[in-house]
């Protein structure tokens, strides 16, 4: 196809989604039928499109695509910032270069199988629940127009993003997407849990919502400073024109290395907050509190993939802002936070009962993985993994909203609305109740512990390892770091993961509610079946060449040259410009990482089995890891109690901060008091000056007072009586003021005094 | 026809007194008469703006439409009007909510006669200042627009009107003296008032000289003149800590007014620092910008968690008034910083930066018009239902009034600077264009902006979500005439969110003639 058709079908990516969210809005809100297939007919124009554009530009020559990586280009003028007839322009645009055109493949297809799922998840079709804002189980929902409306806004927003060419319209999306994300976490934002039942210690929907969108807020303003800055730097927002080398030099030269390092920090934190890395990463468990096809959408395919898809798009910036002109600590502080929420967020996910708060907080941990990985170098596996986890974990949260679906179908069988459906100790023995659930869960779970060989999740994770033992080889103590840490947290991964599947599917039912749960409908399985395709298949294209057996085989490891493409020129230049450490390399292979990604998938599944799965827990028996554990098991039960930090920390003082020292004190004691007093001062000089007008003038004066009272009775309709006292005020301040005016002037000495206060108060 | 040609700006100016006047001259019982002809009336200002609009030449970019005669020859006071495209932003925005306002004030039964009265006299005084370029008129139209706000604060206003419409008459009035002093003895020394005459000859007296007729040292005056002028537009932009009145006036006055008072009577201060501040004081400017800076600042930071404290949702959004004002002014200390300095016009780097925050402070003055005069309407729609403002109070009302809840939302967001709706560009082009001037404030002011999302969403959460309460049970949802209302706004917030350009293009052109 030609390049302009491309930039055409480029720019309907997101059209077909925002369209698709106007006209419900607008039009067929009243009709839930007519909504959800508006809201498919955008999305499959979406996928159609995004695929057509992705498999153009995947198909192009590799060597043609390093030295042009951007393969559609189309910008307009957007903000006039000067001379308008010259033509300085903010210019809005799309791009896709290889790196788009991965996430196309990844969003488009996880966002529509997200909205097929949707429909049976809502139950469309059965008879109309009745109460608004609440989830109502086995009904169809009410507000399902809004529901589709919001989720192709979302969609719409989130490819906005991926084909943006610039940083702003990239941070466009970035912000409706977090509208979304919280119009869509609180969607059932008349849910209150203390009426339904006491034991249940989630937040409210609504209380989510707001958790989610502040807590991002936070990352956010600071990520727009880091955009003005580079702006103000760059002279120009887009990616490809920006991330030139010679750009990048010019950059170096006017705000030096460091200067581009603590820029990259600036928009880092608009990941962190993003992709939910520590210390932001507190809103995306509560977020669970929406219904699963959003957990999907924004913890798998769309938001969070959206803050590090933001670093992978920067890594030059990031790259040069750690390299030999920069600081170390650049790398150190993006791969020492990916590390850590990776590690922490994995050994919380051991001691979740939620089957969506284990994925929650698995989403968290792998998502430290890709910043880890980009903050050792490794451009393209934090892409890889990015798109690897955008399927399986899309498939992890459907299959578990199927769980939950089918677990809520027993609850409303034997009328118990007091056992969490949820909750993994009431499962059990969902294997043979919800065989498709089952398997595909078992696929995406697999992926995810990073099985050998077969899944895609193996294959990512090995890349990371890759990547950073070989700049542990390279001398930079960041790789061991980041592969010890990485290393535990797969092993945990792989762990939690067989615990789940365990917990929820091996045994026998512990509840009548997993008595009676029952398979899903064709809405939800066939999405299901149709991502673990993906799931396995989707890192089938990244298998590296000297990979022993497989590697000469496929021979191609395509994901590798064609994301590297993206930026291998620019960097290589870099490189020879002696501003980065490394250009894009095709890694030697190495046994460590490779043993290490066997060991600690098997053993970390091997030993979960060994635990949960040789003998499944009965019914109402306590998980075996808490005797063990001990106030350990407590203390990552309770998430490492960092939301009770934060309401003693941030949450409380800014409440008090607001209500009772800005407000109070400020406003209403310190400035009111103030322009009271004076107020009164003026009443005050104004009642002596009366009484001593009365005494002097006596009752002249006060006929004339007299008349001017009985004037203002006439207009008393407009008034209350007080008007006399501030004409008496203002005619003082004039007076006053006029007095001071009329001796400077008649004075000269006394024109020194002015001097005085101008050198003041210059 | 070519006498309206002509003289289109002073008809513009003054067509709303004349309707005013007829206004006036009908029965005060004629209560649908009056509101429908008034509305009809408002329309008329309107048309003519959008006659200016079009047949603005941007190529030229500077005053026009100018119409200059001799008015009070003694003291050398002309009737000067003129209009630049900030100007032109800022007729569009007055000409736009004023017919709105009284399309709100529709419900109105005490007195509509002199409700609309007041209204139309005040778009008359509001276009004037817009417009004026004579020293006088600018204040005779700066006083001339006090007074009917106070009237509509004090009569038809809340519980405690009376104290509230006190505080924002005579603390303005106070504010004023001192420019009208200043504005006396620059007028007297200069022998004119006319405003291009006198950005010539004030501007360029001999520093250290003595000032002809009135005998004073020339430094000294301009700097007690500068802090003058300075505080009686802080006052009424406001900027921290002279806001303190704007919640009570607020929070008392009815709907339409609080629309007109936070979409446009804010705009004058704002207005005042770029038109008469900076360009007459650019040296004084130029030294004080980083103060200016601070309170800006202050104003985001202050006025966010001020608003984050608040129980009564019309007080709220009074304080997201301060939030949002104080962007305004960070942009408008950019101004005041690049004015005065010869960099600013060799420097290309620093010229854009200069533009960009000057401009940005004139959309956004234009932005938070719309958002404001938009959330303080749908206060005043569920306060019309509900009788109540107190947030907590409120709850589950999204379920009972779904289009409000919607629309609330939509309205929210605009204020909240969602991008894609108004009130993100211009926040970012200030933010753009004062972060290497000012990066200490502008990365403090980010607090406030933080919270504005956080108080935002206490409204919106407050209100909407939650289950239903009883009390509001049978809540009729908004009405024909109040969509009529919040339509246009909202179709201007969209467009201004997704296509900034229409309107950009005009106050850009004359930003950059300003550099240039």
């Amino acid at each position: 196809m030609s390049e302009e058709t491309l930039a055409l079908l480029t720019w309907l990516i997101p059209a077909g989604p925002l369209l698709a969210f106007f006209v419900i809005v607008l039009f067929t809100n009243r009709s839930r039928t007519l909504s959800w297939m508006l809201a498919w007919l955008g999305v499959f124009s979406a996928l159609i499109l995004g695929w057509t554009v992705a498999l153009n530009v995947a198909t192009t020559d590799l060597h043609h695509l390093e030295t042009h990586p951007t393969v559609v280009a189309s910008a307009i003028d957007w903000l006039p910032v000067g001379d308008y007839f010259q033509g300085t322009w903010l210019k809005m645009g799309v791009a896709v270069d290889p790196l788009t055109a991965v996430m196309l493949i990844m969003v488009t297809f996880a966002v529509t199988m997200i909205f097929v799922y949707s429909v049976g998840y809502h139950n469309w079709g059965a008879p109309l629940g009745k109460v608004l804002g609440v989830p109502n189980h086995l009904q169809e929902e009410p507000l399902l127009s809004r529901f589709f409306a919001y989720m192709s806004l979302f969609a719409g927003a989130m490819l906005l993003l991926v084909v943006a060419d610039n940083l702003l319209l990239l941070f466009v999306g970035w912000e409706i997407m977090g509208f979304c994300s919280y119009s869509l976490i609180g969607f059932w934002h008349a849910r209150d849990y203390h009426l339904e039942s006491e034991n249940i210690p989630h937040i409210s929907p609504r209380a989510a919502a707001v958790k989610a969108f502040l807590t991002t807020r936070v990352a956010d303003v600071v990520m727009l400073l880091g955009i003005v800055w580079f702006y103000r730097v760059f002279g120009t927002l887009n990616f490809a024109e920006a991330f030139s080398a010679h750009s990048l030099e010019e950059a170096v030269v006017k705000v030096g290395g460091v200067g581009l390092g603590v820029m990259a920090l600036l928009l880092f934190t608009g990941t962190v907050g993003k992709s939910a890395q520590w210390p932001l990463h507190v809103w995306l468990p509560d977020a669970m509190e929406g219904p699963t096809p959003v957990s999907a959408v924004i913890h798998a395919a769309a938001m969070v993939s959206a803050g590090v898809y933001m670093i992978v798009r920067i890594y030059p910036l990031i790259a040069v802002g750690s390299g030999p002109e920069g600081s170390n600590a650049v790398s150190w502080i993006i791969a020492g936070i990916g590390a850590f929420t990776a590690l922490m967020a994995a050994t919380i996910a051991v001691a979740q009962y939620d089957v969506k708060g284990v994925l929650a907080y698995s989403t968290i941990s792998q998502l430290g993985f890709m910043v880890a990985a980009l903050g050792a170098g490794g451009y393209v596996a934090a892409a890889f993994h990015l798109i690897t986890h955008g399927f399986f974990k899309a498939l992890l949260f459907l299959a578990s909203g199927s769980v939950i679906h089918g677990m809520e179908h027993g609850a409303h069988e034997v009328h118990d609305h007091h056992t969490d459906p949820q909750d993994m100790r009431f499962m059990g023995g969902l294997r043979h109740k919800m065989p498709v659930t089952f398997w595909t869960f078992l696929i995406g779970g697999m992926a995810l512990s990073g099985l050998p060989l077969i899944t895609a999740g193996f294959w990512s994770k090995d890349e990371i390892f890759a990547e950073a033992w070989h700049l542990f080889e390279k001398g930079d103590p960041l790789g061991i770091f980041v592969l010890v840490m990485l290393g535990l947290a797969a092993f945990l991964t792989a762990f939690y993961t067989m615990r789940q599947i365990s917990l929820t599917f091996l045994g026998k039912p512990r509840t009548p509610l997993a008595e009676n749960a029952h398979e899903s409908n064709r809405f939800m399985t066939v999405p299901l079946v149709l991502l673990s395709i993906f799931a396995v298949g989707a890192g089938w294209f990244g298998i590296p060449e000297s990979f022993p057996v497989l590697g000469p085989i496929v021979n191609n490891n395509f994901f590798h040259h064609f994301v590297g493409a993206t930026i291998y020129e620019t960097m290589a230049e870099l490189e020879h410009l002696h501003l980065v450490d490394a250009a894009i390399e095709t890694l030697p292979f190495s046994w460590v990482p490779l043993i290490t990604s066997l060991v600690v998938a098997l053993g970390g599944l091997f030993v979960g089995w060994w635990v949960y799965g040789r003998k499944p827990l009965a019914q109402n028996q306590q998980d075996p890891l808490v005797r063990p554990l001990g106030p350990i098991h407590v203390f990552l039960n309770h998430k490492w109690y960092w939301d009770e930090l934060y309401q003693v920390v941030f949450i409380r003082p800014t409440v008090y901060f607001s209500e009772k020292i800005v407000y109070e004190v400020v406003d209403k004691g310190l400035i009111d008091g103030i322009l009271h007093f004076v107020a009164l001062a003026f009443y005050g000089f104004g009642r002596y000056m009366k009484q001593a007008e009365e005494f002097i003038f006596g009752r002249s004066v006060d006929w004339v007072k007299d008349q001017f009272l009985a004037m203002t009775k006439i207009s008393r309709q407009l008034q209350t009586g007080k008007i006399q006292e501030y004409v008496l005020v203002s005619v003082l301040i004039i007076a006053v003021l006029t007095a001071v005016i009329l001796a400077v002037n008649y004075y000269g000495p006394v024109t020194e005094w002015f001097s005085q206060i101008a050198l003041f108060v210059n | 026809m070519d006498f309206m040609q002509n003289n289109l700006l002073t008809l513009t100016i003054f067509f709303p007194l004349l309707a005013a006047a007829v206004i006036f001259l009908l029965p005060s019982d004629a209560k649908r008469t009056i509101r429908w002809l008034a509305l009809i009336l408002s329309l008329i200002p309107l048309a003519m703006v959008l006659m200016m609009w079009f047949s603005y030449d941007r190529v030229d970019a500077g005053i026009q439409f100018e119409t200059a005669a001799s008015w009070f020859p003694t003291i050398g006071a002309g009737f000067h009007v003129g209009i630049d495209g900030i100007s032109l932003a800022m007729f569009l925005l007055t000409a736009i909510l004023t017919p709105l306002s009284i399309l709100a004030s529709f419900q109105i039964e005490d007195n509509p006669r002199m409700f609309m009265f007041l209204f139309l006299v005040m778009e008359s005084a509001m276009l004037g200042l817009f417009s004026a370029m004579d020293l006088l008129l600018f204040f005779v139209f700066w006083e001339f627009g006090l007074v009917p706000m106070y009237f509509l604060i004090k009569i038809w206003g809340g519980k405690d009107r009376d104290y509230a419409s006190f505080k924002f008459f005579v603390y303005t009035m106070a504010g004023s003296l001192g420019l009208l002093l200043s504005i006396q003895i620059i007028g007297l020394s200069m022998g004119t008032f006319d405003i291009p005459v006198l950005m010539d000859k004030w501007v360029n007296l001999q520093a250290g000289g003595v000032l002809p007729n009135v005998n004073l040292p020339v430094d000294a005056v301009k700097a007690v003149a500068y802090w003058a002028f300075v505080i009686a537009f802080a006052i009424k932009v406001p900027i921290f800590p002279f806001h303190t009145w704007l919640p009570d006036a607020h929070t008392q006055a009815p709907t339409a007014g609080s629309m007109i008072l936070a979409g446009v009577l804010l705009k004058l201060g704002a207005y005042g620092f770029l038109r008469l501040v900076v360009p007459f004081f650019p040296a004084q400017a130029n030294m004080t910008a980083g103060i200016l800076a601070t309170f800006g600042m202050l104003s985001i930071v202050m006025g966010g968690y001020a608003a984050f404290g608040q129980w009564d949702f019309k007080r709220l959004v009074a304080y997201s008034s301060v939030n949002h004002m104080g962007f305004v002014v960070l942009g408008i200390a950019v101004y005041a910083y690049a004015y005065g300095r010869a960099q600013a016009f060799t420097d290309p780097a620093m010229a854009t930066d200069a533009i960009m925050a000057t401009s940005g402070a004139v959309l956004q003055m234009f932005n938070h018009g719309l958002s404001a005069a938009g959330m303080f309407f749908m206060v005043g729609v569920i306060y019309e239902r509900a009788h109540t403002r107190d947030l907590k109070e409120f709850g589950g009302i999204w379920s009972i009034m779904p289009v409000f809840g919607a629309i609330l939302i939509f309205t929210s967001m605009a204020s909240l600077g969602l991008p894609g709706l108004n009130g993100f560009v211009g926040e970012f082009m200030i933010v753009r264009g004062s972060w290497n001037v000012f990066t200490v404030q502008v990365a403090l002011s980010m607090l406030g902006l933080f919270m504005t999302g956080a108080y935002i969403l206490k409204g919106i959460g407050e209100t909407l979500h939650g289950p239903i309460k009883d009390q509001w049970r049978g809540l009729k949802d908004m009405t024909f005439r109040e969509h009529a209302v919040i339509w246009p706004l909202m179709a201007l917030m969209l467009s201004l969110g997704i296509w900034p350009q229409w309107l950009l293009v005009f106050i850009n052109d004359t930003v950059t003639k300003i550099f240039n």
